[in-house]
């Protein structure tokens, strides 16, 4: 093997894979370095037990970017993404709320609830699809720098003012109340069904250490609903074959492209010379030189890990330290050996087979952060069980169920540390939990998995375990994404860069920051056109 | 809730302590299944389904709100011509009703809707459109009015959301949704008011249009329900009223009938026991649709997006765009959109929605539409075309820019000739009148046929 | 105009509404100020809580401006303080306090007191380059007009000409919670704590709670009657006389310039005819014509009681409901026949915090949330009386506490925890000034409700309506009446529920006084 490439990249989850195939795709000679034995970062699919598949870090899929799907012919490396047919939120004494495909469905489902609800879906529907809508022409866009007067910066911006203005007057006012008000704020405005806001309102907590009250969670709400399967808005999507199929797809076309993946190699360090990236050193003291280093770890282990204390300024150190990436969700995998039963639902509902979330209220779900804010895990926490296998026969034998279990919240760091004996008590409080709706849940259990932020950092290396490798709160959104100054992919030494979703447009399985970053790094390289055609796209305007 | 319970702790930690709120986790019992009302699932079925269903060779059902309409029964053609030639019925249940009560009902609906509601005598009914703040329209639908205090909306879809957010400032009020509680059909053609008649409603030929009122009901026959096995109740027939007004989507004589479901079966059997010798038959969504174009009436979600739903600016209309000038009242207490309306009134509309005849035999569906037949400059798009098989006109609703309205309009018309697709440009002429408008629609008493 | 004996009509004699009146009338207009309470002021006024003691509902002028006071004469008046700047002291149960006063730190670390004079120059920029737009109308976007263009165009110019690094650094902060921005900066809990006490002071925010660090402070920070160069968080002017004292000059003032002034006069309705503003009718049946109606009650009074949502547009006033604005904060008022002792403080200088860390205040606020009662509360208290001694009876003692985080509605409702809630305060109060018990003689307590009974402020909030980004501004209360006209002409607003908010600063009445002006004008 040779130990000279032109470009690493550190870290093969989606997004270094993605941003790797873009650059070998343009021709580079590219290697993706990972320091697990198996890629995909937190879109993996493992055997942990015999006969199960468990997507064991995420879980579903909705803001895979489709221009990238084709671009890097992820079908033809196999990957298919499936619609989830819906979700059901359960109140605590068995009462539920279903989102049917149907809208007729929902609209009778929200009836049984509240009329007026009902009838004011419409118009939050509308509301939220604005936003959305905007927010997605720049997802694969690489955020200007406001501060900048350099004339792609401030196209970019005229840009995106033309996008805004387009909504009109009143919704750009509604749009800076929207991105700035809490979640739970919002839905009061539209909603007096407390079980219907409650099941709106979990997009708005996933993954963010913030409860359904505080300021800025209504973007991560609109965060979760504006990615897509096939033009559906709002609708989650399973890969076929587990999560890792995501990353093995685009593994598939970055080898397809001529590029090299090294597994079992941890980077330890990114060597500089004259603040330029010459290439890194790995954990064993082997170096692997390239005039480009990319780094798909999250910006708190990049800078305060990887990059060299003397190589950066000690405010960007500081700032990487001030990163705000705290981890607040666990999981529960857990193979099952039958279908659970769930009394309060009928057997003959649809959505037995779509994704069970036990929310109960609002306020519950804003107790359950507070639990997090002390400490330790939720008391009564939002569980989010998606039933993975109910739709992708690869997961388990038929007959045998594969559920992914999200939790919120569960802190990275409990009074005392993680112990074993802590993760056994936190399994055992969200297995009590989904019991209470489903009796024989715990005797169909043939294995679980229990993953705090504590696993997740350590298996996956996100810090602290936050899945969106930083909290989407808005001084940590596009142009402040990672950190102000350093939002479009470059780093602060020179062929230092980075794609990981810790940069804009964040977490959820996008593969967008990896693109993003792979046209910035062409863009320098003066490599992004071949034939007169960008090699790494932006947002089309179809979208 | 004092300090004296924390007594063993010191002054500083007493200070410091955090509290944590109390919460308790128990949880209530689980509700089982057979306690919870669930939503059915697929279509639901109408009050009138059961003897509709009979009907139906073509077994073409859509979506309405939820319940199985009829998109056709037999043919469309056929059907359409009983609602200019003999009667038809069309099933309305599936429309949204809601009731508005109270001291303050008409001073709320007329800050909703644009036309002036304390004109409105009781025992009428009046079309009325409702507008967001920008004077955009929401929906449309059919205001009733019972008594000074008594009014019901009928209209296409949901906007419960929208009662209710009009009504913040009125205290003497309720709304509630009655949409499930009434069953509707509209029997419309020229023969309706004779076969009514025939039914024993003879008072009915002395209702204006617009007019509503009560009689009592069933007429003669208790209900027969094949599937009612319990003997007993079907000799217990049920008895109470039906509310009749002279409305209809048709453009021709026609009523609407309005009875509590438990009736529903009784009159669909009243009206088919005498219909059978005025030629009544069901007709279905598409030969409505074909009615309705030749009236000029407007269907929300074809001729116009609710602005509620709108997504994208200005994909939404105004009253003026949608050419309802007749119905914005200036000369009314406040109501939605009417500074909105003031000022679009005096720049003029962007748009107007005008009835075209185009020229030729090719329907312009989905057409768009040019000032020049070299189509090059881009003018509006067709929201709704028709071959109209009574007037032999070929009919387009189409949205024009405002200022192309007095200049040439072209429509340009993919058409389809066994399988192969063809292309054509057809001069548009504006009709200011309904293509389809007889007499009869507007006498008192119609006459018989 | 048609002739009618007023030019305008003031609808609300708190000092927003003096302020407007003030200004209208300089300008030539004949103006009418009804009040319905037995004296101006509304919350800002101070009133007896008991035989010789006098509080003021709110009590320190951290926003009040020269400019203001010059533009009414306010000193010729009587107009005074008693102290131009108080300084903060924020208590620690063992002693060890820390002092802010201006610019200095006392009782903190080196690490600290650096981070402090650092933490002060950024804010400082900030609050210079956001300075302008607190005493301006809020401008439309796309609306085509100069003047909207035109403090569109400025306020990109301010944020650019701080620099890249610093207008980068402030798009970040802005969105950053009160517990962040802290952290970032300083080590000590009680500094973090009292800090960051003014950033969520009086809304239904905490330290965690995003978005919301330094925008209360850059409120704050817009007067300039503090001596210079003092960071106003821990430097308060405190009018002579409690805020009556300020509140009757600006009364006399603005009586001066020919406004007339009906107290016990309160507005039952706002008359419109024929879509047009026709003047007031009053509670004792009388009507008075005026073409111009200028409300200084917050939003939802001022459109859904005076005016009646009948004349707005259905998602207008869909959209003054949806404001948050329910109060959080009690008011607490003792009357003290001596002096308390503080544990370790040897003198009382000025303002007092009870906040030992931000999770105290976090939990505080948790309980509030949910309609609940901290029994450990955060508490701002003031001893005026060192200051003023013609607040309280010779060598006697006023006391006066803002308790966040006190819930609008409490489980139970107020009749029944209100003991609860005076006695939780007291504890708290003897934790830190031991013997302070016996020393009070009588006492007031005003939960939201009482707030909002007294000063006809629904939901009894300080700011009227929550103070914090997503009601900001171009949003404040919302967009359609941010710019003080609201859609039925003549009729304006100009209370704290507009730009900039609450605080005893004036600036919304100013704001409003000038947009009437405008208007009439054109």
């Amino acid at each position: 093997m040779t130990n000279k490439y032109d470009a690493i990249v550190i870290g093969a989850g989606h997004n270094g894979l993605t941003n790797a195939a873009y650059l070998a795709k343009a021709g580079l000679k590219v290697l993706v370095l990972e320091k697990n034995e198996y890629i995909g970062g937190a879109a993996v699919s493992r055997e942990l037990h015999d006969g199960w598949l468990y997507s064991n870090c995420s879980y579903v899929c909705t803001l895979l970017r489709q221009s990238i799907h084709r671009d890097l012919n992820l079908s033809r490396h196999g990957l298919m993404i499936i619609p989830i047919e819906g979700n059901t939120a359960f109140g605590p004494d068995g009462q539920y709320f279903a989102e049917y495909p149907d809208p007729a469905m929902t609209y009778r489902e929200i009836k049984r609830h509240s009329p007026r609800d009902a009838s004011a879906m419409f118009r939050y529907e509308a509301d939220l699809t604005r936003f959305a809508k905007l927010i997605r022409f720049f997802l694969l866009r690489t955020p200007p720098d406001p501060t900048s007067f350099k004339p792609r910066d401030i196209k970019e911006l005229i840009y995106m003012g033309t996008k805004f203005m387009e909504m009109g007057e009143e919704n750009i006012y509604e749009f800076m109340r929207f991105l700035t008000m809490s979640a739970g704020d919002f839905l009061d405005e539209y909603f007096e069904s407390d079980l219907l806001k409650a099941s709106l309102a979990t997009a708005s907590i996933i993954g963010t250490a913030l409860g359904v009250y505080s300021p800025g969670t209504a973007y991560v709400l609109l965060h979760h609903v504006m990615g897509d399967v096939d033009g559906s808005l709002g609708t989650w999507g399973l890969a076929r074959g587990g999560m890792g199929a995501i990353s093995n797809a685009i593994a598939g076309s970055l080898k397809e492209f001529g590029g090299d993946i090294q597994t079992c190699a941890e980077v330890d360090e990114l060597l500089v010379r004259d603040n330029t990236t010459y290439g890194v050193r790995l954990a064993g003291g082997e170096e692997v030189y390239a005039d480009i280093v990319v780094s798909n770890l999250d910006p708190k282990r990049t800078f305060t890990r990887i990059v060299n204390k003397n190589d950066i300024s000690p405010e960007l150190r500081k700032k990487a330290e001030n990163f705000k990436i705290r981890g607040s969700s666990g999981k529960l995998n857990i193979a099952l050996t039958g279908k659970p039963s769930f009394p309060s639902f009928p057997d003959d509902n649809l959505l037995q087979k779509g994704s069970f979330m036990f929310v109960d209220s609002l306020e519950s779900m804003e107790r359950a952060y507070d639990d997090w804010k002390h400490k330790r895990w939720s008391r009564t926490p939002f569980v989010e069980m998606t039933q993975s296998s109910c739709f992708d026969p690869t997961l388990a034998a038929p007959g045998n169920y594969f559920v992914s279990c999200f939790i919120q919240y569960c802190p990275a760091d409990v009074e005392g540390g993680w112990t074993e004996a802590k993760r056994a008590e936190f399994a055992d409080s969200v297995i009590n939990r989904i019991s209470h709706y489903s009796p024989n849940f715990k005797d169909l259990i043939a294995h679980v998995e229990v993953r705090t932020p504590y696993e997740i950092e350590n298996e996956v290396g996100l810090t602290e375990g936050n899945i969106f490798q930083g909290e989407l709160t808005l001084d940590q959104l596009m142009f402040n994404r990672p950190f102000p100054g350093f939002a479009q992919y470059r780093g602060p030494i020179k062929g230092m860069y980075m794609c990981g979703s810790g940069t804009h447009p964040g977490g959820g399985v996008s593969s967008a920051c990896g693109a993003n970053s792979a046209r910035e790094i062409l863009i320098d390289l003066k490599r992004n056109k071949i034939d007169g055609q960008d090699v790494v796209p932006k947002e089309h305007e179809d979208a | 809730m004092t300090t004296t319970k924390h007594a063993n702790l010191s002054a500083s930690e007493m200070a410091t302590r955090i509290i944590e709120p109390p919460y308790k986790v128990d949880r209530p019992k689980l509700k089982l299944a057979h306690e919870i009302d669930h939503v059915q699932f697929g279509l639901l079925k109408t009050p009138f389904y059961q003897r509709a269903k009979t009907f139906s060779w073509t077994e073409s059902w859509g979506n309405w709100n939820g319940y199985a309409n009829a998109l056709s029964f037999k043919d469309p053609y056929v059907e359409y011509f009983s609602t200019r030639n003999t009667c038809g019925v069309y099933d309305v249940s599936a429309m949204c009703k809601y009731r508005i009560r109270g001291k303050d009902a008409e001073a709320m609906l007329n800050r909703m809707v644009t036309r002036d509601v304390s004109k409105q005598g009781v025992g009428k009914v009046a079309y009325n459109v409702w507008c967001n703040d920008r004077g955009r329209v929401i929906d449309d639908g059919t205001l009733f009015r019972f008594a000074e205090d008594d009014f019901r909306l009928y209209c296409a879809e949901p906007n419960l959301d929208w009662l209710m957010l009009s009504s913040a400032g009125y205290q003497d009020l309720e709304i509630f949704e009655e949409s499930d509680d009434i069953a509707g059909l509209a029997l419309q053609g020229p023969t309706s008011c004779a076969l009514l008649r025939a039914m024993g409603l003879g008072e009915v030929e002395n209702l204006k249009p617009m007019e509503l009122n009560f009689f009592p009901f069933p007429i003669k026959n208790p209900v027969k329900n094949p599937t009612n096995n319990s003997a007993k109740n079907s000799a217990k027939k049920p008895t109470g009223e039906i509310m009749i007004s002279r409305t209809g989507f048709t453009g021709d004589l026609g009523y609407e009938l309005w009875v509590k479901p438990e009736l529903a079966l009784t009159l669909w059997d009243e009206l088919f026991d005498v219909g059978q010798l005025y030629g009544l038959m069901p007709f279905g969504e598409e030969a409505l649709n074909m009615a309705r174009i030749e009236a000029g009436f407007i269907l929300p979600e074809v001729e116009f997006h609710g602005a509620l739903h709108s997504v994208k600016r200005d994909y939404d209309h105004s009253p003026f765009e949608l050419s309802l000038d007749w119905m914005v009242n200036f000369n009314k207490p406040h109501y939605n959109g009417r500074q909105a309306l003031l000022e679009e009134k005096e720049k003029g509309p962007k748009y107007r929605l005008l009835k075209l005849d185009i020229e030729g035999q090719k329907v312009a569906e989905g057409s768009i539409m040019y000032s020049d037949k070299a189509c090059r400059n881009e003018i509006g798009y067709v929201t709704s075309a028709l071959l109209s098989p009574a007037t032999k006109a070929n009919i387009a609703m189409a949205l024009i820019k405002g200022d192309a309205v007095d200049g040439p309009l072209y429509a340009e018309i993919y058409y389809q000739t066994e399988l192969r697709w063809h292309r054509k440009v057809s001069k548009g002429t504006i009709r200011t009148k309904p293509f389809w408008s007889p007499d009869r629609a507007r006498a008192t008493p119609p006459g018989n046929c | 105009m048609p002739d009618t004996e007023y030019d305008a009509v003031i609808i609300g004699g708190g000092h927003n509404g003096l302020v407007c009146a003030g200004y209208l009338a300089k300008a030539g207009k004949k103006v009418l100020v009804l009040e319905a309470n037995d004296n101006v002021g509304g919350m800002a006024a101070s009133h007896p809580f008991a035989d010789g003691y006098t509080a003021s509902v709110a009590q320190t002028l951290p926003q009040l401006s020269t400019r203001l006071i010059k533009d009414l004469n306010l000193k010729q008046h009587g107009f005074e303080l008693a102290h131009d700047g108080l300084p903060t002291t924020a208590l620690d149960i063992d002693g060890n306090h820390i002092q802010i006063n201006g610019s200095s730190l006392h009782g903190v670390s080196d690490q600290d007191n650096k981070a402090y004079l650092e933490f002060i120059q950024m804010m400082e920029k900030y609050c210079n380059a956001v300075k302008p737009f607190w005493g301006k109308t809020p401008p439309r976007i796309g609306s085509g007009n100069w003047q909207d263009n035109a403090t569109l165009a400025q306020f990109g110019w301010k944020l650019r000409t701080l620099g890249k690094t610093d207008m980068a650094e402030f798009m970040r902060v802005i969105a950053l919670p009160a517990q962040d921005l802290m952290d970032e900066f300083f080590d000590s809990p009680l500094l973090k704590a009292a800090l960051s006490w003014d950033f969520n002071v009086g809304n239904k925010l905490a330290p965690r709670s995003p978005n919301n660090a330094i925008l209360n402070q850059l409120l704050r920070n817009i007067g300039d009657l503090a001596p210079a160069n003092s960071y106003n968080s821990g430097a308060m002017p405190l009018p002579k006389g409690g805020m009556g004292g300020f509140v009757s000059a600006l009364q006399k003032s603005v009586e001066s310039l020919g406004v007339s002034i009906q107290t016990s006069c309160r507005v039952q309705q706002v008359v419109v005819e024929d879509h047009q503003i026709r003047g007031v009718l009053l509670e004792n049946g009388k009507k008075i014509e005026c073409p111009c109606v200028i409300s200084n009650a917050d939003p939802k009074t001022s459109f859904f009681k005076l005016l009646g949502a009948r004349h707005l547009e259905v998602q207008f006033a869909h959209r003054i409901n949806r404001n948050r604005n329910k109060g959080m904060v009690a008011k607490l008022h003792l009357a003290l026949d001596d002096l308390p002792g503080f544990n370790g403080l040897k003198q009382i200088n000025g303002r007092l915090l009870i906040t030992p860390s931000m999770a105290y205040i976090e939990s505080a606020y948790d309980h509030a949330k949910y309609g609940e009662m901290s029994e450990q509360l955060a508490m701002e208290i003031l001893i005026p009386s060192i200051q003023d001694p013609s607040l309280a009876p010779a060598g006697k003692h006023v006391l006066s506490a803002n308790i966040q985080y006190v819930p609008y509605e409490i489980k139970g409702g107020w009749q029944q925890h209100k003991p609860a809630l005076l006695e939780n305060a007291l504890s708290k109060l003897e934790q830190y000034a031991p013997g302070i018990r016996q020393r009070v003689t009588a006492h007031e307590l005003l939960t939201p409700q009482d707030l909002e009974a007294k000063f006809n402020v629904e939901g009894g909030h300080w700011h009227h309506t929550e103070l914090c980004i997503d009601q900001w501004w171009m949003n404040r209360p919302t967009y359609g009446a941010s710019q003080y006209k609201t859609p039925v002409s003549g009729f304006y607003l100009c209370g704290a529920g507009s730009h900039p908010g609450g605080g005893v600063m004036g600036l919304a009445g100013k704001n409003a006084a000038a947009e009437v002006i405008k208007h009439d004008n054109n």
